[in-house]
């Protein structure tokens, strides 16, 4: 392979509605493994952005630690990103989010990042509703340091070199529901097409915004006998519907059988059509969730697709009533109470 | 006993939550209104309510306001101490208590007993069982005005401020003060040979706790992000910006200028200061040791990745859990050398409340400017004790000092930008913020190496080049952090002490102190590391330094030869580290000690 990308831009590539190319929105060349799930996704989240038209430097990307924290290099090259420390991107993302609150905030995760280091902040970020897309690069083991098993490989689920892990798997979207999460989906990085609208529902919701993405390690957990390789999850997925997302301008053209689809309203105007839905699911009951969850997990399934939504839900800069205006630009007229103030603040302690 | 006049201690032993603290607190105020300087400290434990409490007032007329050993007055009110309470006494002074029980007979001799009977008192005069409670404090309050010859005009005023608004509880709380004052006048002699007399030496001082003065200072420094978790002696920090700034950062709507989270950890509140930070709020935290310890993580990766920020360390009893209601400055190596790799960090060192205030303003600048953490290296004993400060003050001209961010038209002007280039030679680079401009002056901030231009990196070269210029920036660091003040600094004098902090009280009086037996000493108190100039010339003047601090290991000593590469034979520690403040006793008697050793080994 070439490790030079070229400048090239296909004659007939499309602007979007903003004036970008699809070029725009890409990054650097990836340094990940040939064939890695985690490319696939990176490129779902270009064309999400390129397709939602967003203005790339309206977008900050964060990462912990791990392959998938290694991601925002390699999509959004016009967006500033941070790769913090292993565990600690949701803490780092809440500062950004409360200095600036006029920015998309995408959190790229991995499953080790997540599930065991940084379990307390995922969990904490989740519970202020931290207004972010949190993607789980998830392929059940630690890629970097060889393919250890990480807390969401499945108990029994069989390493490369031949061991079946011994504990029970943690399942981040059912516990993102459990703790109030108000976006909750699972996607798998081989279904673009569900993806995608996915990645365009969460950057509009106004909340935190789980994907678990299943994301198979190529090297070192896509043999068989793991739960997490392409093969087994094309055997075992399970979507709870089709879905589509309309952003707030565009006219609704697809019509969809009656009693089998759903239409959620979001927030700013746009809307995600969900088809072909499971039989008496609605994402946004939460007990049909936990439900339906639940239900795949005992049948061997890997459910996949929006799994619950609360579109009328509060953001942190909602929840801590601060300002319209970003915090970061407010300047020392705003934030200063100047002398006067002062003055009457020390007569208090005399 | 001759009579002294405005130069005496008295200690308060209580009940914790028992409402003591606020009545203590306006005796000392009471005295502060007098015109005379007090030095309050408030020695509690970690504890809600029930365990022993302690509040000790010095009262100093020539402004000595470090801790003194010696109880000249008790007020004794906590049955569990009382028997260790009266021990403690000095000969000649004074025991007040609750007379409402009598007292076993085995009375000392050599201290005078007054007793009130606080509790009778208080039933006969309140029906209220939970004001028959508070008011007992109330009662010493006033039993104490006749005694030390306090104006009760003072505690007038103090009430009528204090409640204003809710004006009907002034007349039982005049009352409580008079039930101990009447009984006095009826009882004793009065006032004591130690008392109170009214002067004119506070002055427009105030007299506040150093955590105040930081939340405040960070509210005028233009902290818009603040994330913070609970821990003792911080926690009246964060208490205070919320307070100052729910009442001074409120805009139009009613909605709040700046964001206060209290996170799930140390190690969260650190990541919310450096996202803030790199997204172009400024941003702090407040905790103390162990917090800095959790924190370490990120405060490698501000130094590293260049990320502003600050946070206070209000330091306490270390290691481990260690005394957490007891002061010390044993966080001093910590802080200094945070984190894996090569690191080393700001650090500054208030001594006042007026300075905490300053420093905690400045200290958003000089992150802004320097791209890197700031620790405020505060502790319990400033933090959490009110001190006599000269008054804060703010110039309405100064603006905010952000550093080097380039901005929307630079980033169109500029022909070429790399993140960690250092066009200026002073080791600061360029930043940019998230949202700037569209196609220009993203990159990508992590803690891995990486080139000038910020791309990814594991050649030897870039990354040694980043390393140098990190060290060329801390150089520049020099010479913008606080210089240290040159107390005194006498030709032909050889020998001096440095101190930081807040051993200035005890350090300065023992300045006198030694004078007194001829030994006289230069002085100077470092404001910050890493040490500048002036500190360096400073040492090369002396062949003796004795070194005050707060610790068991002589950590800032420490700092002094592996920073300054000096010769370790020319300091001599004086530590001490007990949990309370160091005393100027403690100072002068150890440098006291030390030179007769000296002269004996000759």
């Amino acid at each position: 392979m070439t490790y030079i990308k070229p400048a090239f831009r296909h004659p007939d590539a499309q602007k979007n509605s903003i004036g970008f190319y699809r070029k725009d929105y890409e990054g650097a060349l990836s340094t990940l493994c040939a064939g890695c799930g985690h490319d696939s996704i990176s490129s779902a989240i270009i064309q999400a952005c390129f397709e939602l038209a967003i203005e790339p430097h309206k977008i900050a990307k964060l990462s912990g630690i791990g392959c998938s924290s290694k991601t925002p290099a390699y999509y959004l090259g016009q967006s500033h990103g941070f790769n913090t420390v292993h565990g600690r991107m949701p803490s780092v993302a809440t500062g950004a989010y409360l200095a600036n609150r006029d920015l998309k905030y995408i959190g790229v995760s991995g499953d080790g990042d997540s599930a065991s280091i940084g379990m307390g902040q995922f969990v904490h970020a989740i519970r202020r509703n931290l207004n972010v897309v949190y993607i789980i690069m998830n392929n059940g083991c630690y890629g970097l340091t060889k393919g250890q098993d990480s807390a969401t490989a499945d108990a029994g689920s069989m390493s490369r070199k031949g061991a079946p892990n011994p504990f029970e798997a943690i399942d981040m979207p059912s516990l993102a529901l459990e703790l109030g999460a108000t976006f909750v989906g699972r996607s798998f990085s081989g279904d673009k097409a569900q993806l995608i609208p996915m990645i365009k529902a969460a950057l509009s919701h106004p909340g935190f915004a789980l994907l678990d993405v299943i994301s198979p390690c190529v090297t070192f957990n896509n043999n068989k006998g793991s739960t997490k390789s392409y093969d087994y999850t094309r055997e075992h997925i399970e979507a709870t519907g089709t879905i589509d997302f309309v952003p707030i301008e565009q006219e609704i053209t697809v019509d969809y059988k009656e009693g089998s689809s759903k239409e959620i309203a979001l927030h700013d105007g746009s809307i995600i059509e969900l088809s072909k839905l499971a039989n008496g699911f609605d994402p946004t009951d939460k007990l049909s969730s936990i439900l339906k969850m639940h239900e795949a997990r005992t049948k061997g399934q890997i459910l996949t697709g929006l799994m619950y939504i609360d579109p009328d839900t509060k953001g942190l800069h909602d929840l801590l009533q601060t300002s319209d205006t970003p915090l970061n630009t407010m300047g020392a007229d705003v934030l200063n109470p100047g002398q006067a103030a002062l003055a009457k603040i020390n007569s208090e302690f005399r | 006993m001759s009579v002294r006049i405005n130069d005496f201690v008295i200690r308060f032993a209580n009940v914790n939550g028992t409402g003591s603290a606020s009545a203590n607190n306006m005796f000392a105020k009471s005295i502060f209104r007098m015109g005379v300087p007090v030095s309050p400290k408030n020695i509690f434990p970690s504890n809600i309510q029930g365990l022993p409490t302690w509040y000790e007032v010095r009262v100093s007329e020539k402004g000595y306001m470090g801790r003194r050993e010696g109880i000249d007055l008790m007020v004794a009110v906590n049955p569990q101490s009382f028997t260790k309470d009266v021990a403690s006494i000095k000969p000649g002074g004074y025991l007040l208590y609750d007379s409402t029980k009598p007292l076993y007979d085995d009375r000392r001799q050599d201290i005078t007993y007054i007793g009130v009977p606080m509790t009778a008192l208080c039933l006969a005069n309140y029906e209220v069982p939970r004001l028959q409670q508070l008011f007992k404090n109330i009662v010493y309050v006033g039993a104490l005005s006749k005694l030390l010859d306090i104006e009760v005009k003072v505690f007038e005023d103090i009430f009528a401020e204090q409640f204003a608004g809710k004006e009907k509880l002034i007349a039982p709380n005049l009352q409580a003060i008079e039930l101990g004052r009447k009984y006095i006048e009826d009882h004793y002699d009065f006032p004591l040979n130690i008392r109170v007399s009214r002067r004119d030496l506070v002055r427009d001082s105030i007299l506040v706790d150093g955590n105040t003065a930081c939340g405040l200072g960070a509210v005028y420094g233009g902290a818009t992000v603040a994330a913070w978790y609970p821990i003792t002696p911080s926690t009246s920090l964060m208490d205070a910006f919320d307070k100052y700034a729910s009442k001074l950062r409120i805009d139009a709507e009613g909605k709040k200028n700046y964001a206060i989270v209290q996170m799930e950890d140390e190690l969260a509140s650190m990541g919310v200061v450096l996202g803030a930070s790199w997204n172009g709020a400024r941003s702090f935290t407040a905790t103390s040791g162990p917090g800095i310890s959790l924190m370490s993580e990120f405060i490698g990766l501000s130094y590293f990745a260049e990320v502003p920020g600050v946070v206070v360390d209000v330091q306490r009893g270390g290691p481990s859990t260690g005394m957490p209601t007891r002061t010390q400055q044993s966080d001093i190596l910590l802080a200094a050398y945070a984190s894996h790799g090569d690191t080393k960090h700001i650090l500054l060192f208030p001594s006042t409340p007026k300075e905490c205030f300053d420093m905690m303003a400045d200290s958003f600048d000089l992150a802004e400017r320097l791209q890197t953490m700031i620790f405020m290296m505060t502790d319990l004993d400033l933090g959490m004790n009110d001190h006599m400060s000269p008054p804060f003050d703010w110039n309405d001209s100064r603006e905010y000092d952000r550093g080097k961010v380039l901005n929307v038209r630079q980033l169109e002007e500029v022909k070429s930008w790399g993140r960690y280039r250092d066009p200026d030679g002073d080791g600061i680079p360029y930043r940019t913020l998230p949202g700037t401009h569209p196609t220009k002056g993203a990159y990508f901030t992590r803690g891995t190496s990486r080139d000038e231009d910020a791309k990814y990196t594991e050649e030897s070269a870039p990354y040694v080049r980043n390393m140098q210029r990190l060290q060329v920036k801390w150089e520049t660091a020099k010479t913008m952090v606080p210089k240290p003040e040159i107390v005194r600094n006498e030709a032909g004098v050889s020998e001096a002490i440095i101190y930081f902090g807040t051993t200035a009280w005890a350090a300065q009086e023992s300045l006198d102190i030694l004078e007194d037996q001829g030994i006289n000493l230069n002085a100077m108190r470092v404001k910050a590391f890493p040490f500048g100039n002036e500190v360096v010339e400073f040492l090369a003047n002396h062949d003796t330094v004795y070194v005050i601090e707060q610790n068991r290991d002589a950590q800032f000593k420490t700092l002094l030869v592996n920073e300054l590469g000096e010769d370790p034979a020319k300091f001599i520690s004086v530590l001490n580290y007990d949990g309370f403040p160091i005393t100027a006793d403690f100072v002068s008697q150890t440098i006291q000690a030390r030179k007769l050793a000296t002269v004996g080994n000759i």
